[in-house]
């Protein structure tokens, strides 16, 4: 019987099995950055123990930097603090940092696959859930605690059992206006929060095969808002294209090399997976999320859904919309809006503000809202420039910020405040995700674009 | 501290909320210390203190009725961040095991390698464990690690659960995945010399 991607990838990278334990497995790429490793680095220190593979993990400060004046010190201690702790870490272990400022800093998730540091067919941690992005590439990509933080320092290996597989084809083409976010938001809403917990997904089919690279990782990205521990797609001449040339991607003879090794790695015809899933492309419109959990999303021209019967269920849908304030059966479309938020790890790349750029050209902010524009990192910000999108986003009345996570999760200063509504293009809108008391509505770049020029929720492709 | 884990006898606070997420156990706000200790004081700080920072009459916290080293949650419990401070904040806060349907991955490994133990139980037993905390507060419940079995003391009814062999040596014996993987080593170096890719 033939192999999926993920069996080809996970098999190659088992040093052994424990027997009726987890398999002890190889870790290729560790990124770190100063939220979830500085207790990590103290347990090496107390262990008395070096990196084991100091050139297999890079480091970033993402979470804490602020967005405006990063050539200035920090000036929340307790921002600064772990940004600094993270510098002396990667200094005293000797591992590569991409410091604040530095022309290939930026959020985690966003720099890896930059820099070609996120190959095909590798294995890939990093403490944050969203290292599932990676995966886009065709890597085995998935978040990891601090425990196993400094497993991967110590050691380059991580005890996991093994996932189950699923298959999730998404068939057709796209309809106008919808994006990839809009793909996850409406796969997250038909399998809910814990419906791929314990597998990994492949994403497949012809929607997916027609993403870019970038789109295919905000849709990766997302895998682990449905539970699954990461989602991968195989590569293909996209993804080559995309690596090649990158900073630490192989050359020459190298590159030919690999590329050859990377054409065997797509699931062979004749696998099977422990789930298949099949939607139709043509099914999916530009989604909202109306609740507290990614998974509680419609489409923009449908209504809040009832109330679901299962009394623990409706505890939990009734308590989301008290927080979020609003009412079963409401349509969004309309709602005033407080606040947009466009970057993160999901939805802070090229094709982002392409897509922000597209619906802004030659229209005006609203008053109404404070608008964020966030890079996902340097690189990004760098590429705004030349392609000129940052004089038709600042034309509309518009200002871009510098690269970081910022109000995604809201470590730095770029906090929503309490009962504001905020239309995010980030992943979570879990309670005071933004901010104490913040109300966050996911959505997709277009969405967002379309909420920072009207004041309220509204269907992008009324400007397409 | 002793980590290991064989049988415990508790009564437990109910938390019949279904995902709540690790945000919720622990806001990100407080994730800037860089060290392992004192994250129990802010365990639900949102759910658990409004925004002057006195105690929310509602939250089950706060009810002097529940005590206990027992978490007993809905289902899809630590769905979201990798944040192993959630399971820091649990631990610290002085529970011993959570009790739910279903947990997220990453968190239940977090849960594992900080000595806490998840405990899955059927959807049924989940739900008339928290109609009997609900009904007597001082219900106790017993999880037999050795055994796989946990009960409910105030029906007599008990159910097996599942854990990996691997993990419940590990927390019979109080061993960590990390002196597990510094004992290989060698093999580590002989699967890197026959690699040939990355």
């Amino acid at each position: 019987m033939g192999k999926t991607l993920f069996d080809k990838v996970w098999d190659s990278h088992v040093v052994k099995s424990i027997s009726q334990g987890p398999d002890q497995l190889y870790i290729d790429r560790h990124y770190c950055h100063e939220v979830t490793s500085p207790q990590a680095f103290d347990a090496l220190r107390k262990r008395g123990l070096k990196v084991f593979r100091p050139e297999k993990t890079f480091c970033a400060p993402d979470h804490n930097i602020p967005t405006k004046d990063q050539h200035l010190p920090i000036k929340d201690e307790t921002s600064r603090v772990p940004v600094e702790t993270l510098t002396k870490n990667a200094k005293e272990f000797g591992l590569t940092l991409f410091p604040l400022c530095d022309p290939r800093n930026g959020i985690i998730h966003v720099i890896g696959p930059e820099q070609g540091l996120t190959l095909p067919g590798m294995t890939i941690v990093c403490g944050d859930s969203h290292t599932s992005t990676h995966g886009a590439l065709g890597a085995i990509a998935f978040g990891i605690g601090t425990s196993e933080i400094e497993m991967v320092l110590a050691t380059q290996c991580v005890l996991q059992p093994k996932p189950k597989s699923m298959r999730i084809s998404i068939e057709g083409k796209l309809g106008k206006g919808v994006t990839a976010k809009d793909i996850a938001l409406y796969l997250i809403s038909k399998l809910g929060t814990g419906g791929a917990t314990g597998y990994f997904v492949e994403y497949a089919g012809e929607a997916v095969r027609n993403l870019n690279m970038e789109e295919r990782m905000t849709l990766c990205n997302l895998s682990i808002e449905m539970g699954a521990r990461g989602g991968m797609i195989a590569p293909d001449e996209t993804t080559f294209e995309y690596v090649k040339n990158r900073h630490y991607a192989p050359k020459g003879e190298e590159w030919e090399k690999y590329l050859q090794y990377w054409k065997t790695l797509p699931t062979d015809p004749d696998a099977k997976f422990d789930k298949e899933l099949q939607f139709a492309a043509e099914d999916i419109e530009p989604r909202v999320t109306f609740g507290t959990n990614p998974g509680m999303g419609i489409g923009i021209s449908e209504t809040i859904p009832a109330k679901p019967e299962s009394a623990a269920a409706a505890a939990s849908y009734l308590k989301a919309l008290d927080y979020m304030g609003f009412k079963e059966a409401q349509k969004l479309e309309g709602t005033p809006v407080d606040y947009v938020f466009l970057g993160s790890c999901t939805n802070g790349r090229i094709q982002d503000f392409r897509d922000f750029a597209s619906i802004v050209k030659g229209k005006k902010k609203s008053d109404k809202v404070i608008v964020w524009l966030v890079p996902g990192s340097q690189q990004v910000k760098g590429q705004i420039e030349e392609e000129g999108l940052d004089k038709i986003i600042e034309e509309a009345g518009f200002e871009i910020r510098e690269p970081g996570c910022s109000a995604c999760l809201a470590m730095n200063e770029d906090k929503v405040p309490s009962g504001k509504l905020c239309v995010s293009t980030s992943n979570r809108n879990f309670e005071g995700r933004q901010g104490p008391g913040a109300r966050t509505v996911l959505a997709g770049p277009l969405v967002a674009a379309a909420a920072a020029i009207t004041g309220e929720i509204t269907d992008p492709r009324k400007f397409l | 501290m002793d980590k290991r884990f064989t049988i415990l006898r508790s009564t437990a606070v109910p938390l019949p909320i279904e995902n709540v997420d690790t945000d919720q156990i622990i806001p990100a706000r407080f994730l800037k210390a860089t060290t392992r200790e004192g994250f129990g004081e802010n365990l639900f700080r949102d759910w658990r203190f409004d925004d002057k920072g006195n105690p929310k009459k509602d939250f089950v916290l706060n009810n002097p009725k529940y005590s206990g080293k027992i978490l007993v949650a809905g289902k899809n419990f630590g769905c979201g961040s990798s944040r192993e401070h959630a399971a820091w904040a649990i631990a610290d806060y002085g529970f011993k095991a959570v009790v739910s349907s279903f947990f997220a991955d990453i968190h239940k490994n977090n849960e594992l390698n900080n000595f806490v133990l998840p405990v899955v139980v059927s959807e049924a037993f989940l739900e008339r464990l928290f109609n009997s905390i609900e009904n007597n507060p001082s219900t106790e419940v017993t999880i037999d690690l050795p055994n796989q079995k946990i009960t409910n003391e105030e029906t007599g009814e008990s159910e097996n659960f599942d854990i990996n062999p691997y993990k419940k040596e590990c927390l019979i014996e109080g061993l960590d995945d990390i002196e597990y993987l510094l004992k290989n080593r060698e093999e580590i170096e002989n699967f890197e010399r026959e690699r040939i890719w990355n």
